[in-house]
């Protein structure tokens, strides 16, 4: 039973008519608030619903627009914060229970540029715990369901931003996207889902995972949205070292530039041999890079035989630095303690007692990867897969504009399907993981359906900071999807 | 320098046993002189208030990032190269072991590529000590172990303040060349003064901002390098040597009795004068040193290197050597190096540029100048001074007490007039006559005593040299001269 | 490169990460992760001497801050989410190493 809205209301409709005086955003966040009234229990989507505070910003949004101020481009519109985004005063847990109840002092840099842009924050939403997963399933706070099926997976970690666009409880989320937790829960639930270029969003107040991976990006339901979205996040921040001080460029300003003469190329290695995924998504591969052609771009096949490596080079870089991101958990200035006669206890026994058993296993995994005479074998041997999946990227990118392939292997399976093995859940991010070791921003768009009805979204990569290409390509898929 | 530091000469015993040899490696953090901290715009300075000076960054908050301040990198830099270190590329990485007072669980620091390499450090006496490196990194916070007896192993429970956390440090660390207890002195002092005198540091061990450990080892001459153990916690130049030569003398006693010296870290417990164990841990301490991946590399632009060694203010031995050459004297007088630690060689130079002499403006320096208010002594009245005593207008005696209220007066911000001091307090040297005049009737009214002093040794004359400058000074209510009245005596004994 | 990991060393680990395992958990973890450095054999069987190890994905060099004081966080804040305070500062319970 679907709990996917029939009908939906855009950001940038809002933002366009907010402005204009033609809605007041009071109305909008009431009307999204009814909608997470109305079937929220059954999604799951949220850990903390910010209703007043959402409505008070509302209301200041319309006294502004009153006295002929203008609140900015996403003026009035609700955004879903994943909740590994720090907001002040307002619960950050990350899923955990380690985190349960902890208000930063401070706001990230994202949530910050959202509200100058006029955007009000309607709740944060739940993730795998500390983004560690691909279904949701690994919050400590329960799984989040999909609107599309709710006995299935919204896929992760950013599992809770991807349901709360598609069952309309906003029209815009915050996730973040280390191995693929945007674009793959945006796959399984039939929405757009952005991986920006590294250090082209800053990750000031993002709580981290991996640090050279993580990305934050847009959720949305049409290409538009997340372009404006995006527009409104992305640039240098002096707070974060690895932004990238480039001009931004607009890439709503891009979106109609369509692809003619633009060379995109299949990846071979992504629908082929040991990696291919389901025979549904291949389809759906093959029909959008077919609508592409047809919108006058040049399709031909091109291999990039090292993404077979990233998997294994993405499970022992990404544990790694989690390992050392993560030690700073430990009961002495914020979050769970579990009270012992000795700091050393109390920090052993709130580690214990306040990590799940995923998040466990990845910090023992880094821990182990970098440890003393394994360091070279492990870790640094998977720095050098990254520099060889980035270089074959780089040839690719010699001969091609953009790159097109499947974003999940699968559509939306079953909760409880795939947690027995871990290895059986991490090959969810096959085709999602190499940009991220790459650095170069990729982003999922819905395109037709697979068994079940279930969405089905293809992946669309791009070399860095061409996000404008990238966007311009993703809004004729999003034209000709079925 | 001050009195915690002197160190009487009888202290300065040989360090170790015959028949072995001490070598010693030193590792100093100094604190930079910064406005923030390395890693965030947190103030960096003394702060009232525990956990005052703090931002999300130096506490480590979920979702804070570090920001490399580009003032330490400069003073880095600035140190580097006053050090004659190779400046190169350089990463931070991440050491990582868990601690209360460490806000990330994680230090940012440097491991594989440090910022300076390979450089030296020459001691007074020439002696070269290598200096392998000297990388940035972040301090810690301060745990204040509370109830028990307040040491940490009795304590009930401890507080943290933050204030210190992600403050800049700068290691530098020496190669294992310094042999005696002096030249580790030595070592340190003249670091401290090349740090205090580029404005990298305050260099102040007594407030935490000059740190010290010591590596100790001792072997049998022309053997390899015996077993090494740290020594922490030593916050003076007088517990520093104490505790080498407690440590050399602990090791030398367990090698000869025929057992090992264990590799570890041991504290220095100052009340009891000996070295301790550190706890003993089980498994041995693995950082996982990693390159920190919230930082970008360090490349510094050599155009950039050379502005920063261009402008870099004269260092100790460049100061020590200007005075020296100015005033006539050696480098290695102690007067001259007394000057220079004070800061007070620009008024002495000055001094001789007016033209004092060199010597006594040194001696004036060292002797009646180690107050507050020194510094701000104009340099054109300490010379008018300097001249009214070489012409004989003030006795010394005179000279001093003059000088004493011009540092008064500088103190309170005023311009302190020698002339007006003097004429102030009725100073004025006897005319020579005069004070002859006054010998000369002394001596007749003691005719045993100078029967005494013409017939005298040595000895017996330098006893009544004494007795009569006494007369002299009570007769003349202290304005003789000393040196003159002793100096007529001579000439009316006849040589 | 050894080919399975111990259980010996997923306890030294796990002793590292200041995390306690039961005798279940760490048989079940064991297995766990040998099955994941299993499949990074592939990995480990290439010969990637001649590549650089990639630790950022854009080449930035020199990104400093001014050395000028910024906004701090209110210590009242921070302290009402600290697990225990006093005086102004974050209590913990004995501690008894010495820093390393």
């Amino acid at each position: 039973m679907s709990l996917v809205p029939t009908a939906r209301d855009h950001a940038t409709a809002i933002a366009a008519d907010v402005r204009a005086g033609r809605r007041r955003a009071v109305d909008v966040v009431e009307a999204h608030l009814a909608a997470i009234a109305a079937t929220e229990d059954q999604v799951h989507a949220f850990n903390l619903v910010t209703a007043e505070r959402a409505l008070a910003a509302a209301a200041e949004i319309d006294r502004r627009v009153g006295e002929g101020d203008d609140p900015g481009p996403l003026a009035g519109v609700p955004v879903a914060l994943k909740d590994n985004l720090c907001t002040r005063g307002v619960a950050t847990t990350c899923s955990s229970r380690i985190l349960a109840g902890w208000e930063p002092p401070y706001d990230a840099t994202v949530v910050r540029r959202l509200d100058r842009a006029g955007a009000v924050v309607i709740g944060k939403t739940n993730l795998d715990e500390f983004a560690m997963g691909s279904s949701t399933e690994n919050s400590a706070f329960g799984a989040t369901r999909n609107p599309h099926d709710p006995a299935r997976v919204p896929g992760g970690s950013s599992g809770g931003s991807a349901a709360a666009v598609a069952a309309g409880f906003a029209p815009l989320a915050l996730g973040s996207d280390t191995g693929g937790s945007i674009r793959q829960p945006a796959a399984l639930c039939g929405v757009v889902g952005v991986k920006p270029t590294y250090g082209r969003v800053s990750r000031y107040g993002l709580v981290a995972f991996a640090s050279s991976l993580d990305q934050i990006g847009p959720f949305s339901a049409t290409v538009g949205d997340a372009a404006i979205c995006y527009d409104a996040i992305a640039g240098h921040d002096p707070l974060d070292a690895t932004s990238i001080p480039t001009p931004l460029e607009s890439v709503a300003a891009h979106l109609a530039d369509g692809v003619s003469g633009l060379r995109i190329g299949l990846v071979r290695e992504m629908l082929e041999g040991d990696l291919a995924p389901e025979p549904d998504v291949v389809r759906r591969v093959t029909a959008a890079a077919e609508a592409l052609e047809a919108a006058g771009a040049k399709i031909d096949e091109v291999s990039v035989p090292a993404v077979v490596y990233g998997l294994s080079a993405y499970y022992l870089i990404a544990p790694a630095e989690a390992s050392s991101n993560l030690a700073r958990f430990d009961g002495v200035r914020f979050g769970l303690r579990v009270d012992a006669p000795t700091t050393a206890e109390m920090m052993r026994a709130t580690r214990t007692e306040g990590f799940g058993a995923e998040v466990k296993r990845r910090i023992m995994l880094g821990t182990y990867a970098l440890s003393a005479g394994y360091y070279d074998a492990f870790y640094g041997q998977a720095q050098r897969v990254r520099t060889l999946i980035s270089n074959e990227f780089a040839a690719a990118y010699e001969r091609f504009d953009l790159l097109l392939g499947p974003t999940s292997p699968c559509v939306a399976f079953p909760l409880d399907a795939k947690t027995a093995d871990p290895m059986t859940m991490y090959l969810n991010d096959v085709y999602t993981i190499p940009s991220n070791l790459s650095g170069q921003p990729a982003m999922s768009v819905p395109f037709g359906t697979g068994e079940g009805d279930l969405p089905v979204g293809v992946q669309l990569l791009a070399p860095a900071l061409e996000e404008a290409r990238m966007f311009a390509a993703a809004a004729v898929l999003e034209e000709a999807a079925p | 320098m001050t009195t915690t530091d002197a160190v009487p000469a009888a202290e300065v015993a040989p360090s170790i046993a015959p028949g072995w040899e001490l070598v010693v490696g030193l590792e100093v953090h100094a604190e930079l002189a910064t406005a923030t901290k390395m890693f965030s715009s947190a103030p960096n300075g003394f702060a009232a208030e525990p956990n005052t000076n703090i931002d999300p960054t130096s506490l480590g908050l979920p979702g804070s990032l570090p920001v490399v301040n580009g003032r330490a990198v400069e003073l880095a830099v600035r140190v580097g190269l006053a050090l004659g270190c190779e400046v190169r590329s350089s990463i931070f990485a991440r050491k990582n072991y868990f601690y209360p007072d460490m806000p990330k669980d994680y230090q940012i620091s440097q491991y594989d590529r440090p910022i300076n390499e390979g450089g030296r450090l020459e001691l007074p006496g020439g002696k070269v000590i290598g200096v392998t490196r000297a990388h940035l990194e972040e301090d810690t916070g301060k745990n204040s172990h509370m109830g028990g007896d307040g040491r940490i192993t009795g304590a009930d429970y401890s507080l943290i303040d933050y204030n210190r956390a992600g403050v800049p440090l700068l290691e530098i660390v020496s190669e294992p060349d310094i042999s005696t207890v002096e030249e580790a002195r030595q070592y340190v002092e003249e670091l401290r003064a090349i740090l205090v005198a580029i404005g990298a540091s305050d260099g102040k061990m007594e407030e935490g901002s000059l740190r010290v450990d010591a590596n100790v080892s001792v072997r049998r001459p022309g053997e390899p390098l015996g077993t090494r153990c740290e020594i922490k916690n030593v916050n003076s130049l007088r517990s520093l040597g104490r505790a080498i030569e407690y440590e050399a003398s602990r090791q030398i006693d367990l090698l000869t009795a025929g057992e090992r010296v264990r590799q570890e870290t041991r504290h220095w417990d100052e009340t009891g004068g000996r070295t301790r164990t550190g706890r003993v841990k089980e498994d041995a301490e693995d950082y996982r040193y990693f390159a920190e991946p919230d930082l970008v590399p360090l490349d510094p632009d050599p155009a950039w290197i050379a502005g920063i060694r261009e402008a870099m203010p004269l260092l100790p031995r460049q100061r020590r050597e200007r005075l020296a050459s100015a005033a006539g004297v050696e480098p290695s007088l102690g007067a001259v190096a007394v000057a220079v630690t004070r800061g007070l060689d620009e008024l002495a130079l000055a001094a001789i540029e007016a033209g004092a002499d060199g010597r006594r403006t040194l001696t004036h320096v060292e002797h009646n100048l180690a107050v507050d208010g020194a510094a701000q002594l104009a340099p054109s009245r300490f010379a008018e001074l300097l001249a009214m005593e070489q012409s004989g207008a003030l006795t010394s005696t005179q000279a001093r007490e003059v000088l004493g209220a011009m540092v008064d007066a500088a103190l309170d911000g005023r311009d302190g007039d020698p002339a007006a001091i003097a004429e102030a307090r009725g100073f004025r040297a006897m005319d020579g006559d005069e004070l002859a005049g006054q010998l000369d009737a002394l001596i007749a009214a003691h005719p045993d005593e100078w029967g005494r002093f013409c017939g005298g040794d040595p000895k017996e004359r330098g006893k009544l040299t004494g007795f009569f400058v006494g007369q002299v000074m009570k007769a003349t209510r202290g304005q003789a001269d000393g040196k003159v009245v002793t100096k007529l005596l001579i000439e009316r004994a006849g040589g | 490169m050894s080919a399975k990991i111990s259980r010996d060393e997923v306890a030294h680990v796990a002793r590292l990460a200041l995390l306690e395992l039961s005798d279940e958990e760490l048989d079940r973890f064991t297995a766990q992760l040998a099955a994941v450095l299993e499949h990074a054999q592939d990995v480990a069987a290439l010969d990637l001497a001649a590549l650089e190890p990639m630790a950022h994905p854009f080449p930035l060099r020199n990104v400093f801050r001014p050395d000028e004081v910024g906004p701090t966080v209110d210590r009242d804040e921070v302290l009402a989410q600290a697990p225990a305070a006093e005086d102004g500062r974050f209590r913990v319970p004995a501690i008894l190493g010495e820093e390393p």
